[in-house]
Order: C-alpha cells, then sequence, then structure tokens
C-alpha cells in the first residue's frame, strides 16, 4: 500500500518529493512550512495564522490577489495554520503545475516587497471576524482554548490555540510579519510535495527551476519548551457560555505524534467512542440516555499530546453523572483491557482510514499532504508504511497498560461548560476559569 | 536550471483531455435501478442508495418524519439490533453517511473492496428491513429534540430556519428536515413505518455502485442484495417537488433575531429561485461564480477582501426539484451589520445592469466551472454523488460530457438576463440574526420598512 515517490533537496535547503498518480487529469501542490504557533510568543499569540492570510495577498511580481489566476485555471486551493505546520495546497489541472508553481515560489521568495500596511490591517480585521465567528459566536467555541491553558504553563508553546488572543492578534504590526517571513518562510523550513499526473523528471526539472534560485535562509530557531509538569492533582475547571446543555471535557497530557503509545492511545479512542458500538457511546448515549454526543481522541502534536472526552448532557442530566459513567468505563477499560471484536474493529477502521486517505492526491489530507507531513515530523516521506503498522502491532494489553499510564483520574483536567448564570451545574469545586 | 521569466505568468496551454467514468445502467425486476461505474485507484467500494423522498414528502402536520425515518435505518435491521449492526459496519472498515434533505434521502456506505458483499447486503438490510423497535424511536426521537435544543444556540441554524419558514409558508419547502418539537413529540412509530412501507420501495431506489470491481461484479452484488425486494402496499405517495408552486414573496423585507451579547450578525438576504430544470441552469451557474461562488468573486471581494467586515461572503442558487432558494450568506462584525447589508445589496442591484459582469469576470467564471470539473471525479464515492445527481433530477446519460460545451457557450449577454431575470431586488428578504442593541438603530438606513421581530424558538 505504500505510495512510490521520488525525494530531492535541493541545494537551498528546499525538500521536492514527487509522485505519480495518472488516475485524473489533475496535479496536487502541497507546501508545508514547519512553522504554526507553537513558534509564537506570549502576547503575539495567532500570529502565524495571521501570517498565513497574508500569503494569499499577492506578491512581488503577481501582486493583484494570490486566487485570481488559479482560479481562473480551474485550481482549488487553500492554506491551514495548527500549532507545529503551516500548508498551503492547489489542485490544478495538470496544464496549470507550471502557474501553481509560479505563484508558490513567488511568494515563498517574493512576499515582502508587495505587503502593505492596507493589506495587513485589512487581514487582521478578517482574521478578527474569522475569530468572531468560529469561536466567539460559536456555542462552546472557548473550551479548547481555556483546556489548552489549563494543560500547559504559560511559557509553554501549547498554551494558546492558534486563532490566538484578540488583543494578540490586534497588537500584531507590520514589521513582526517581515521579521517572521525572513524566519520561517525560507526553502530550508518548507517541503514541497507534487501528486498527480506528471512525470517525475519534468515536475522536478521544473520546481527546481522556481524554487531553486531562491536564498534557502538560515536554520531557524528551535522551540525551547520545558515539558508540562505532571499533573498530580485533579483539576476541576468551569466556562459559562451562551449554551443550552452543559459539557464536560476531560483532558489529560498525553504522547507526542509518532511517540511511544501514541497508536495505543488512538485505538482507545476508538474503542471508546467511535460508532454506535463504541463503550462510551453505548454507555452514555445508547443505554443510560444521560449524553446527547460523546466524543474521545488522542490529539497528539510533534512536543506532545493530550487525550480528551467530550461528552454533552442530556436534558436534565448532571455533568456528575457524565463524569462517574466515564469514569466507569475507563476504569473498566484499564482493568480489562479491550475484546477480541474490539481489537478487529478498531484496527480495521484504522486500515479503511488509511485507505481514505490515499483517495485524493491533493487538498487537506490527501496523498501530497501526506507526503509532506510524514517528511517534516520523521524526516520520511514514505513513512506511510511503519506508520499503519504501528496500529497493526497494537496488542490489548498495550492499549491496557496505556490506558492505565497516561488517563490517571488523578491526572486530568476537567472542564465544565455550563449556560450563563448557571455557576451551579459545573462539577462540584470547580474554578471558574475566563476566557477573552 | 533555467532563468524562469517572472515578468509575466506562464500561459497553460491546452486543457488536459478528459474521459469521464463510463456510467452504465441496468434495472432489476423488481424495478430498482442500478448504475455501476469501475473504479480501481485505491481497494475501495462505494454504494449509494438514493430515494428522491425527502422533507418535503413530510406530511404538513409532522415535519422531520422523512428525517426520523432516514435516522431509524441503521438503528437495527434485519437480524442485527443497533450495536450488533455497527459492529459490522465497524468490522468491514465501512463508513456509513445518510443525508435527508428537502428532495432526498440518501445513504451512502463505503468499505474496503474485499468486504464489499458484506457492505451492500447491510445497506440493503437497513433500506428493506429496518427493525423500528420502539425503544429506538425513543432515543432517536429525543437525540434530534435535545439537537432542536442545541440549534437555539447556533446563530447560523436560526437565521437558516428563520429564512426559510419565511421564504416558504405554508409549503413543502418550509420547515428544516430536523422538523419542529412539536412534531417530534406528537410523532409515533406507526407513523414511521407506514412512511417507510409507503415510500420505501424498489421502483423508487437508484443504487450506485461504484469501486474497485467489474461493472458486472458490481452489478450483481446489487442484485444479490437487492433482487428478492418486493414492495408492500403502502397508502402514501411521495410529493413530487417538480409540481411545487413558487410561494408569493413575504410581505416583510427585514426580519430580526435578537441575541444579547452576539459577537457578530448572521445574514441571509434572499429570495425563492428556480428548479434545477430551469434551461439557464448553466448561465446562473456562471452568474453565481462572478457574484459570490467563489473566493474572487464580486460580494466576497469586497465584504472580506475590501472592507473587512467579515471572514467569508458568498452567494448559491440552492438548484432542487422544485423552486429552491438564492441566497447570499455571510457572518459579519455587528457594528457593520448595515454597511456590510447596503454593499451586498448594491452587488445584487449591480450585477443585473448597471455593472454588468466583464468579459474577464466571464471567462474567470466560466474557466473555473469547466477546468475545475474534472477534479469532481476523483475519488469511488465523488463519482457515485455524481451519477446520483442523474438519477435525482433526470439528466441525460452525456450530461458530464455536455457540461464543459454548455458553460463555454454562456457569453455576457446571457448573464446578464439570468441577473436580471432571476435576482428581483425588490422580492429580496434580509434576516438578520444579531444583537439588535448594537445593530438596531441603523437598520432604517436600509429603508427596507419596519423590520419584524423573530421570535426566539
Amino acid at each position: 500500500m505504500n505510495i512510490t515517490y521520488t525525494h530531492h533537496r535541493l541545494p537551498n535547503g528546499l525538500d521536492v518529493l514527487i509522485h505519480e498518480d495518472h488516475g485524473c487529469p489533475i496535479v496536487a501542490v502541497n507546501v508545508w512550512y514547519h512553522v504554526g504557533s507553537k513558534n509564537e510568543v506570549p502576547g503575539r499569540t495567532g500570529f502565524a495564522h495571521l501570517f498565513e492570510h497574508l500569503m494569499f495577498e499577492g506578491s512581488q511580481h503577481y501582486d493583484r490577489g494570490f486566487f485570481q489566476p488559479l482560479q481562473e485555471a480551474g485550481a482549488s486551493l487553500n492554506g491551514s495554520t495548527n500549532a507545529d505546520r503551516t500548508n498551503y495546497w492547489e489542485v490544478v489541472p495538470t496544464n496549470a503545475l507550471e502557474l501553481a508553481l509560479w505563484m508558490e515560489s513567488d511568494r515563498m521568495g517574493y512576499l515582502l516587497p508587495a505587503l502593505t500596511d492596507a493589506k495587513f490591517e485589512n487581514q487582521r480585521e478578517v482574521v478578527l471576524n474569522e475569530r468572531r465567528q468560529n469561536y466567539e459566536n460559536r456555542p462552546y467555541g472557548f473550551a479548547g482554548m481555556a483546556l489548552v491553558a489549563a494543560l500547559y504553563a504559560p511559557d509553554h508553546p501549547y498554551h494558546w490555540t492558534t486563532i490566538g488572543g484578540a488583543d494578540d492578534i490586534r497588537a500584531a504590526r507590520l514589521d513582526d510579519v517581515k521579521a517572521f517571513f525572513q524566519t520561517y518562510y525560507r526553502p530550508r523550513n518548507a517541503s514541497l510535495a507534487l501528486a498527480g499526473d506528471i512525470d517525475t523528471d519534468r515536475a522536478l526539472a521544473m520546481a527546481t527551476d522556481y524554487f531553486g534560485p531562491l536564498d534557502g535562509g538560515n536554520e531557524p530557531p528551535p522551540v525551547v519548551f520545558t515539558p508540562p509538569p505532571a499533573i498530580l492533582s485533579e483539576m476541576r475547571l468551569s466556562l459559562e457560555d451562551r449554551v443550552e446543555l452543559p459539557r464536560l471535557y476531560i483532558a489529560w497530557h498525553s504522547p507526542a505524534l509518532f511517540a511511544k503509545d501514541d497508536a495505543e492511545l488512538d485505538l482507545v479512542g476508538e474503542v471508546l467512542a467511535s460508532g454506535k458500538t463504541s463503550r462510551l457511546y453505548r454507555t452514555l448515549v445508547y443505554e443510560q440516555r444521560m449524553a446527547t454526543e460523546i466524543a474521545a481522541s488522542q490529539n497528539s502534536r510533534e512536543i506532545g499530546g493530550y487525550f480528551q472526552v467530550v461528552a454533552t448532557a442530556a436534558p436534565g442530566r448532571t455533568l456528575a453523572e457524565l463524569e462517574r459513567a466515564i469514569s466507569q468505563v475507563l476504569a473498566t477499560l484499564t482493568e480489562d483491557g479491550p475484546t477480541a471484536p474490539e481489537m478487529e474493529r478498531c484496527q480495521a477502521q484504522a486500515e479503511a482510514s488509511f485507505i481514505y486517505r490515499l483517495q485524493t492526491v491533493g487538498g487537506f489530507g490527501g496523498k501530497g499532504d501526506q507526503l509532506n507531513a510524514y517528511n517534516v515530523y520523521v524526516g520520511d516521506p514514505g513513512f506511510f508504511d511503519t506508520d499503519l503498522a504501528r496500529y497493526r502491532k497494537v496488542t490489548p494489553e498495550a492499549m491496557q497498560r496505556a490506558s492505565r499510564e497516561w488517563l490517571r483520574q488523578d491526572a486530568r483536567v476537567m472542564l465544565s461548560v455550563v449556560p450563563m448564570g448557571h455557576a451551579e451545574a459545573a462539577l462540584e469545586g470547580s474554578q471558574p476559569v475566563s476566557v477573552a | 536550471m533555467m532563468a524562469v521569466d517572472r515578468s509575466r505568468l506562464p500561459s497553460l496551454g491546452p486543457d488536459p483531455r478528459f474521459t469521464f467514468p463510463d456510467i452504465r445502467r441496468r434495472q432489476l425486476a423488481n424495478g430498482l435501478r442500478v448504475l455501476t461505474v469501475e473504479h480501481h485507484a485505491v481497494p475501495l467500494v462505494s454504494f449509494l442508495a438514493l430515494l428522491p423522498v425527502g422533507a418535503a414528502s413530510d406530511p404538513p402536520i409532522r415535519p422531520g418524519l422523512a428525517a426520523v425515518t432516514g435516522d431509524m435505518l441503521d438503528e437495527g435491521s434485519g437480524e442485527l439490533d443497533a450495536i450488533e449492526l455497527h459492529e459490522s459496519l465497524g468490522r468491514i472498515g465501512g463508513h456509513l453517511d445518510s443525508e435527508i434533505g428537502s428532495d432526498a434521502t440518501i445513504l451512502t456506505l463505503s468499505s474496503l473492496a474485499r468486504f464489499a458483499d458484506r457492505g451492500i447486503a447491510l445497506l440493503a438490510d437497513m433500506l428493506v428491513r429496518p427493525r423500528l423497535h420502539e425503544r429506538d424511536f425513543e432515543r432517536v426521537r429525543d437525540l434530534r429534540l435535545n439537537r432542536l435544543v442545541q440549534l437555539r444556540d447556533m446563530a447560523p441554524a436560526l437565521a437558516d430556519r428563520a429564512f426559510t419558514e419565511r421564504l416558504y409558508p405554508r409549503h413543502p419547502y418550509g420547515h428544516q428536515p430536523i422538523g419542529t418539537e412539536a412534531s417530534l413529540r406528537a410523532m409515533d412509530l406507526g407513523e414511521i413505518g407506514a412512511f417507510h412501507q409507503s415510500m420505501f420501495t424498489p421502483s423508487r431506489l437508484t443504487v450506485v455502485a461504484s469501486g474497485d470491481a467489474t461493472h458486472d461484479e458490481l452489478a450483481a452484488l446489487v442484485e444479490r442484495a437487492f433482487g428478492a425486494w418486493s414492495p408492500g402496499a403502502g397508502h402514501q405517495t411521495p410529493v413530487d417537488p417538480s409540481t411545487l408552486p413558487t410561494p408569493a414573496p413575504p410581505g416583510e423585507r427585514l426580519a430580526v433575531l435578537h441575541r444579547p451579547g452576539a459577537a457578530q450578525s448572521e445574514l441571509r438576504i434572499g429570495h425563492v429561485s428556480v428548479s434545477r430544470s430551469t434551461p439557464d441552469y448553466h448561465a446562473l451557474l456562471v452568474l453565481n461564480m462572478v457574484l459570490g461562488g467563489q473566493f474572487v468573486s464580486r460580494i466576497n471581494m469586497n465584504l472580506r477582501e475590501d472592507k473587512g467586515y467579515t471572514y467569508g461572503a458568498r452567494t448559491s442558487f440552492e438548484f432542487r426539484r422544485g423552486p429552491g432558494p438564492f441566497v447570499l450568506n455571510a457572518s459579519v462584525q455587528s457594528d457593520a451589520t448595515v454597511d456590510a447589508t447596503l454593499e451586498a445589496m448594491s452587488e445584487l442591484r449591480a450585477i443585473r445592469g448597471d455593472r454588468p459582469v466583464t468579459r474577464p469576470e466571464l471567462e474567470t467564471g466560466r474557466a473555473a466551472l469547466t477546468r475545475g470539473y474534472p477534479r469532481n471525479f476523483e475519488t469511488a464515492e465523488q463519482i457515485s454523488r455524481g451519477a446520483a445527481q442523474l438519477a435525482l433530477y433526470g439528466l441525460p446519460d452525456d450530461y458530464f460530457s455536455t457540461f464543459v460545451p454548455k458553460v463555454l457557450a454562456v457569453d455576457e449577454a446571457a448573464v446578464t438576463r439570468v441577473a436580471a431575470q432571476h435576482i428581483d431586488p425588490a422580492r429580496l428578504l434580509t434576516v438578520i440574526v444579531g444583537d439588535r442593541d448594537k445593530i438596531g438603530p441603523t437598520l432604517e438606513r436600509l429603508d427596507l420598512g419596519v423590520a419584524s421581530e423573530i421570535a426566539p424558538v
């Protein structure tokens, strides 16, 4: 199931990964910059994402917006920022490959000459509106911010979310943009994947022509952080929000991406809350009908992870009931481990989700994005099989041990999100927190 | 290394050739239609079941019936209870998706190709032999009631609901598929059973099978799973949306739902428009691309890239079998609500003639549609969904291959004509869900008469 690719590093440090797939006359162009919100500093949070917006506003040699020529060529395109990386992609008809490389290389090499105060101020407003739309005006929209703030100390790079604080976004300055670009948006810190209906030699020659002349830049400074100290006693927090139904978030520190126990906890999440057969869905939603929805996931990132269970209370039911039921289900899993049918199911689902991701050459999660993810995070674009093997090797005993080790009652953060004016709906002993 | 020329963008050269997937049709003896498409890229199969019965067929007193019926299909079927059914789906790496819209109920099941026979058998069980047990029904209804409660906190859902109800009073398109609290509470299992028995018949169903198998193998799988299905006798018949009348425009032009402290105003501007069968379909697609259908469209460039009022604004003609809505939607910062609405309105007016589509805009809009078209045929599920459109809207077999020439035939005059004909500023209804205290005093600048209050649900 491995996908075939070639890997070249240009003299300026840019990695070029090429994968041929002749199923459809399209090519995916995908660029990862190894920079995200964990490279920000307190007081300037949200900056990596704001910067991503500016990458779509034009560059020196084509300064009329990034979208126009590409949409006219039939492209779909987008970008996204998370804590660890920023990605940009276009899926274009094969005849527009050169255009996409022209555009991507121009903004990689020549963004700043085209950057103006007007563009910067406009996109700062757009981002503030994105924050209002997707967080401030959305039920439970602040919960993620409150959780990471509790899990990580203020100076830890995961203490804030990628959207950042509204005041920090307002405080951003054009000079910050210039410094950020010089530091992080360099070929040495980037990876380019081309996947689709292309000829490898021709695509490599084209990528070399367009990106080869760019100055590679210096190695960016490393992310400095102190691993979060272990949580020694349970933390209870509460947040009032414009919601009808109280919701409970339970979170634990967990392993980083690809670290020991990461795959095990992924499958623990599957067994707990994926589909109607899962233990938490079955107990809380199906049998006892105390929750309206349930989710569990291992959120692994480059320098650490957190495991999270989220449950929304059915009308008339309390978060205390939910907490007891969830703790009971977890205790049973930790004591007895998963069953044979559970193992069969979660491993089949893991295999299927790998194959589902290989269906598209581009976009978020398609083959181009995967090649870059493996290249940036583990230095091996061909990590597919090794990654899948992690899941195939997981044993019930290993899942049991990982849940015992990581999902301890005394090492968890519990956040109650409750309707405005109903602080009493939070778990007993919760400390109110505020999120700006 | 060749020196690149940055003084101008590279030219594209000729568009790549693209061959549309070969879709084969057959019909089982019981009337069920089967479409098959081979797609060998990855070891997956995708089965899509299309029943042209959706929320428009809800009895007037029972909004939500089609959706609850659709929800009950995976709550146990054949020999399996709900848990066992999902256990089986999990073991084959299955992804089940069900959607109940105004015109249709669509179930999609993808799985690893080696489990194709099990996958199609499970899908047939769900459609033909759902268990419909009382206990499961009560749980499903409770979950939907809870969902309704949660939608009260979601500005986009509130805006959609208020907009739909005002555009389609006493009309099969006038409610959200999820229904209302009163209707869900009054619903009983007998109604679900009767609805299922009447509506789910082999002669109405189309199954699209696509993926890593041959046409004959795919067709044989569907035949084995559905061939023995004989319809029961039901008394209800679905609403045929293509016969639905176009409702009269609402008396009011502006309606506001007050959400104290809202961080933004959720905006909907639009009116009832045409159905999927309109001869202006391709011209309307091009119009929409220019107006608000992509990032570089007029409305997004104005409200987002020029003014910074919003994270994004878009328009769409929602094509259905009956007359669907034309709508502009955006979530805008509260203090810019009126300015954003005025800008949006002025764009809707201008494209009808004062500032008609330009040649470059026309070319961008057409090219985005035509050159981007092959992207829609990359995965088995995408192909299935495309093929399902043929069945739902009664489109001809050569529909895909005629799409590009028909779009390219749209010229400036056609775009301006359909804009003038199908966007009527005098009929536009504006719905705002936001903090009235922040926007109220300025609303009269819209010159849309007195704003009616939308009662909280």
